[in-house]
């Protein structure tokens, strides 16, 4: 089964990168404001349902993917 | 008997001869000890977690060299009491481990720094900064991206009231919050900073203010071994 994770930095956190891509973008004359710049990480997961899934890439966020003290995730998994 | 320091070597560290150069000069006996060993030297008195970019810095930086073998010993070694020291990825990585408060993120200028900053001492009793005194002012270089510090205002706020800040930038060079630059943990046996001691140790090469803080760790470990020793 596949699996998208997005991880994010959370609100709030000082983020350059994102801050350098909006200056970019500005600069190519797109009216944007607040980017953020986080991460994807597509896995194949080894699993008999989504809920299982779905708790498997959960406890892979917590443990590696993403650090709780700086960054969100939102896991997606795909039938 | 000189003080047995193991010096960790992760995958891409690269400051982890100059620490084990250093750490000699100061009288240590020093070992380099490879990320795959399960186990520290026998009698090992200290373990120093060197600067580098530990398996290339994928994901965030130290977050991947935390699941190195040699690093559930340290951890043990730790948890023990024993003195642990992290320089830069070092840091990083005591930090991923929850070793460490908090968490180092790319600098606010998105550029690498590389170069001498000064910093301020804000405790002396602790087996770091021994040798300094209070509000001493040590010139030693930084060479990182991801030496931001941070942790959440209510965390910051506990550990400036533990006295868990050990060094902060005189002048922020990297957003870190707080200007901290260098971390205890609450029991105070293992601090991560980001300048790098093991780059001061001469004041040929520009300072010698980082063998401060590397003579004190050698200090302590000779008052525990000595402890041992009578007990």
């Amino acid at each position: 089964m596949r699996a998208t994770v997005l991880v994010r930095p959370k609100e709030g956190i000082l983020d350059p990168q994102g801050q350098a891509v909006e200056q970019s973008l500005r600069k190519l004359g797109f009216a944007v404001a607040h980017a953020r710049v986080g991460r994807v990480v597509d896995v194949e997961v080894d699993a008999s349902s989504t809920d299982e899934a779905r708790q498997r890439v959960d406890e892979m966020c917590m443990q590696l993917l993403a650090n709780p003290l700086i960054e969100s995730y939102e896991v997606e998994v795909h039938e | 008997m000189s003080p047995r320091v193991a010096v960790i070597q992760f995958p891409g560290s690269n400051d982890d001869r100059d620490a084990l150069w250093a750490l000699k000069a100061l009288g240590a006996d020093a070992t380099l000890v490879w990320h795959a060993y399960a186990e520290l030297p026998a009698k090992t008195g200290s373990v120093v977690l060197p600067g580098g970019f530990s398996y290339g810095d994928y994901l965030r930086c130290g977050a991947i060299a935390r699941f190195a073998p040699v690093m559930d010993a340290v951890t043990r070694f730790a948890a023990d009491g024993g003195l642990v020291l992290g320089i830069c990825n070092g840091f990083q990585i005591l930090c991923e481990a929850g070793l460490l408060p908090g968490v180092l993120r790319p600098n606010a200028s998105l550029s690498f720094i590389c170069r001498d900053v000064a910093l301020r001492v804000e405790r002396s009793d602790t087996p770091f900064t021994s040798r300094c005194e209070p509000g001493q002012r040590l010139v030693i270089p930084i060479k990182h991206h991801d030496g931001a510090w941070f942790a959440p205002a209510e965390l910051l706020a506990e550990l400036e009231s533990r006295g868990q800040i050990l060094l902060r930038y005189e002048e922020n060079p990297n957003g870190a919050v707080g200007d901290v630059a260098a971390v205890t943990n609450e029991a105070g046996n293992v601090m991560g900073l980001m300048p790098h001691p093991e780059h001061a140790v001469d004041p040929l090469l520009g300072s010698g203010d980082g063998a401060l803080i590397l003579a004190a760790l050698l200090d302590a470990v000779r008052e525990t071994s000595a402890s041992v020793a009578l007990a």
